[in-house]
């Protein structure tokens, strides 16, 4: 389906393929041609390697195997510099700009030229490049003064300030509101008529269908497929993105004894960029299931998850938690952290940075299991002995590998690191167990181990709220799947009869289609 | 008169008590723009002295045909050099090795006083003499000349022309550094490491080649101050400890001059005046120590004042005290 090699294309990649190191497969024998003055949009779930890829053209990884060509010639692009000499740009999704300076001296810094380093006729550069492509930007103007979208102009016209004819957009909406979406839109269209070739990552479809002139998917590293967006629609694309049913054989229990546990009702949260990032989110969690919740990376999981925690403050909405003990109906959200946890809510919380909130690195797993008992007590001293003989438990049971149990946890890898962090929150005996990206990094026996204790948790009569990003473990582990979609819930499905195009679909798509609840 | 004569006179030796300061705060200002704290400052001055001296003694004691020229020469760059290699010292550390910058710029300090102590001490051994002071009359008195026509222009020459060549190359080197950060290319790349490191790494500035050149060159602007107070202020003569504790009072400049060289000539001068307040006012004795804390006094309300503002621009470097690590995945 490949074209022969030729001037007739912008860029084109033969076979790239990328590991990270020996499991991580990135990219696989990806071939892609993008032509000259179109907008080609690449799309793919998280994880299926978008960005990689991109980063290879752009040069901040260099590829194990394949080609890259640029106007038909081969290119080696080993650094973003080398890339700049192929007229190929790339806006990354978090931005490199120095906030104490102007557009203009973040847009020329590191240019070394060997013209006169002149700010004013680079500031009439920025304006005329501004002019061509109605972006609206103040050159003199201070980062740390300026809107995200503002911030996202600077860095597009960096690179195109550069000479890029070739633009890589990675997620650029994402940060976006809907009017400075429509306002960028027009940009990339403009700088396709004239000539210049951009590719979008993004994963969501309403906008592949608005600005792109063509599709190319990815999934789990390979190159599914590449569509004109005229011929397509957002049916096939889901169906090309998530891929067919796996099967994992994860057991699941039904849910015995259910009972309403934790009662979120229309909660609205606005974060420190005052950008809404929960949208009137309400749904029960039931003691005895797993509450499963999809969506797409940066839906609000993290936002959802920290508030029902105590750690950041609603808007409005009400977070009810029902005592197991006498059925008393208690309001979380006039409460501190402590006075949640110690109610037997527990967030076992793995973003990327694993040891950010979760565990201490340099501290054993000791006196990491001491961070949720320290309090116990009444002597100033602390015990170390429950403390030492849970982390041997845990040890023993999760089977983490490691010296011993004074050894610091940095230390440990990545999934066993996680076996602790789980393990500890299991054993203060929660009421209340909310996992986020549990299995993340894991290999796939460590992976087992997690469902494992999550499915004994629910057995037990925890209500388990399970957030994931791989659908076929949420189909398989979780009761009921809520998806998330842009802060709003787009659905609620059963985690027995939803397929997996279903929540695919919903969390691409902002106005929800299956809300039976 | 003689009020205004006084105050002249106060003016002036609080320009000779400033030039140090200066020396150090540029330095200081230039370490700093990249990211590096350098508290190892106070100890690189000690070591610019002892370098110059060490230079000075062996030139001053060893030649047959002594030449002016060498004699300001001579110490000089014997003193840049001792400087650069305290300095790379603390490059390789906390930019190579990444330490810790903290621990390595007061441990640096500690080094320098000591090792200036220790060939200082042996100097004065050298020369057999009984005082514990090492004299470099006709070295100093190279860097002491004045203009031929300073003295007769009354107190307006004693005011501007009554200094040795140093007073003048600190104030040319503080608007020069002042002039590189503000409207260069060198400087716009060196402001936007200490800013946003990892900003200045993707736009292809190399991070720690800036780190390096930034904290020696500020090493050696820095250790001039201390070349300068032995040779200049002090008339040629080392003591142990004389220097004293110039290297902190010109870090706390640089909070003063909100990391500007150009405020640091006006605000060492002002802070070489307080120094030396107390003895132009009659306070008692136990007053004294009350009087030579002024500096300080001032570094903390203008820290206040600064922080009330909260004006971007008057912040310290984003990145100040912390190392680079470029993110691997």
């Amino acid at each position: 389906m490949s074209e022969t090699v030729s001037e007739k294309f912008a860029l084109q990649l033969r076979t790239v393929t990328k590991a990270f190191g020996t499991k991580v497969i990135a990219n696989k024998n990806v071939d892609l041609d993008v032509h000259y003055g179109e907008v080609l949009a690449i799309l793919g779930e998280n994880g299926s390697g978008k960005t990689t890829l991109m980063n290879m053209i752009a040069g901040i990884y260099h590829p194990d195997a394949g080609e890259i060509y640029v106007n038909g010639e081969k290119a080696s692009i080993n650094s973003p510099k080398d890339a700049f000499k192929y007229r190929i740009g790339m806006v990354h999704q978090h931005f490199k700009l120095v906030d104490l300076f102007t557009a203009t001296e973040n847009i020329i810094l590191g240019i070394n030229d060997g013209n006169k380093f002149d700010i004013a006729s680079a500031e009439k550069e920025v304006k005329s490049i501004s002019d061509k492509y109605g972006f609206v930007i103040n050159p003199k103007k201070k980062i740390y003064e300026m809107s995200v979208s503002e911030k996202q102009t600077v860095e597009i016209i960096k690179v195109l300030y550069r000479g890029a004819d070739i633009l890589i957009l990675d997620e650029p909406t994402a940060v976006l509101t809907p009017q400075e979406t429509e306002k960028l839109f027009d940009v990339i269209r403009n700088m396709r008529n004239d000539g210049k070739s951009i590719l979008i990552i993004t994963h969501k479809l309403h906008e592949v269908l608005a600005i792109s002139d063509r599709v190319s998917v990815l999934r789990k590293g390979e190159h599914i497929a590449t569509v004109n967006t005229a011929e397509t629609n957002e049916i096939e694309l889901t169906e090309m993105m998530v891929g067919k049913k796996v099967s994992l054989n994860i057991g699941r229990s039904e849910p015995k004894d259910t009972c309403d546990r934790l009662i979120v009702s229309g909660i609205n949260m606005t974060n420190t960029e005052g950008v809404k990032v929960l949208k009137d989110i309400s749904f029960t969690a039931k003691a005895g299931e797993i509450l499963g919740i999809a969506g797409i990376a940066g839906s609000g999981q993290r936002e959802l998850l920290e508030a029902i925690a105590g750690l950041r403050p609603l808007d409005d909405g009400n977070i009810t938690y029902i005592n197991p003990v006498n059925s008393e109906q208690v309001e979380l959200r006039s409460k501190s952290p402590m006075q949640i946890r110690e109610l037997g809510v527990r967030l076992s919380f793995v973003p990327e940075d694993r040891l950010g909130m979760g565990l201490v690195g340099n501290m054993d797993i000791i006196d990491n299991m001491m961070l949720r008992s320290y309090k116990k007590g009444r002597s100033v001293f602390v015990d170390r002995k429950p403390p030492r003989q849970l982390a041997d438990e845990i040890i023993e049971s999760l089977e983490v590998v490691t010296p011993n149990a004074q050894t610091p946890v940095r230390r440990l890898s990545g999934g066993n690191v996680q076996k602790v962090l789980v393990g500890r929150e299991i054993a203060s005996a929660p009421s209340v167990l909310m996992v986020a990206y549990p299995v993340r990094g894991l290999d796939i026996n460590s992976s087992y181990t997690i469902y494992n204790l999550l499915n004994a948790q629910k057995e037990n009569g925890v209500a388990v709220i399970y957030v994931g990003e791989d659908l076929d473990v949420l189909l398989e582990l979780c009761d009921r799947i809520i998806v998330l979609c842009a802060g709003s819930v787009s659905g609620v499905l059963d985690g027995r009869t939803a397929k997996k195009e279903e929540v695919g679909l919903l969390m691409t798509k902002v106005k929800g289609v299956g809300e039976n609840e | 008169m003689a009020i205004i004569e006084q105050i002249v006179e106060l003016m002036v030796r609080a320009v000779m008590q400033g030039t140090p300061l200066l020396f150090g705060s540029t330095g200081e200002i230039l370490t700093e723009k990249s990211g590096n704290l350098n508290l190892g400052i106070p100890g690189i001055m000690y070591i610019g002295a002892i370098s110059g001296v060490i230079g000075g003694f062996f030139y001053q004691n060893y030649t047959s045909n002594y030449n002016v020229i060498l004699a300001i020469i001579i110490p000089l760059v014997s003193s840049l050099a001792g400087s650069l290699l305290a300095s790379l010292i603390y490059g390789f550390i906390t930019i190579t090795l990444r330490a810790n910058q903290n621990v390595t710029g007061l441990a640096l300090t500690t080094f320098g006083v000591g090792l200036g102590n220790f060939f200082g001490g042996s100097l004065i051994k050298i020369t057999k003499s009984d005082t514990p002071f090492l004299a470099l009359s006709k070295i100093s008195a190279a860097y002491r000349t004045t203009l031929p026509f300073a003295n007769r222009l009354g107190l307006f020459g004693n005011l501007f022309f009554s200094y040795g060549f140093m007073v003048y190359l600190a104030v040319v080197i503080a608007l020069i550094v002042s002039f590189v950060l503000k409207r260069t290319r060198v400087g716009l790349q060196l402001r936007a490491v200490g800013e946003s490191p990892a900003t200045a790494d993707a736009a292809g500035i190399n991070v720690n080649r800036y780190k390096y050149f930034a904290t020696c060159i500020g090493g050696m602007i820095a250790g001039l101050g201390g070349l300068y107070y032995i040779l200049d202020y002090s008339k040629g003569i080392w003591a142990n400890d004389a220097f004293g504790d110039r290297g902190w009072l010109a870090i706390a400049i640089v909070i003063f001059a909100i990391w500007r060289p150009n405020v640091s000539i006006l605000g060492s001068y002002l802070f070489g005046g307080l120094y030396i307040l107390f003895n132009y006012v009659s306070v008692s004795m136990n007053l004294l120590p009350l009087m030579q804390m002024l500096p300080y006094v001032v570094t903390i309300i203008v820290l206040v004042i600064v922080s009330m503002r909260k004006k971007r621009e008057n912040l310290p470097p984003a990145s100040l005290g912390t190392n680079y690590f470029r993110e691997e995945r």
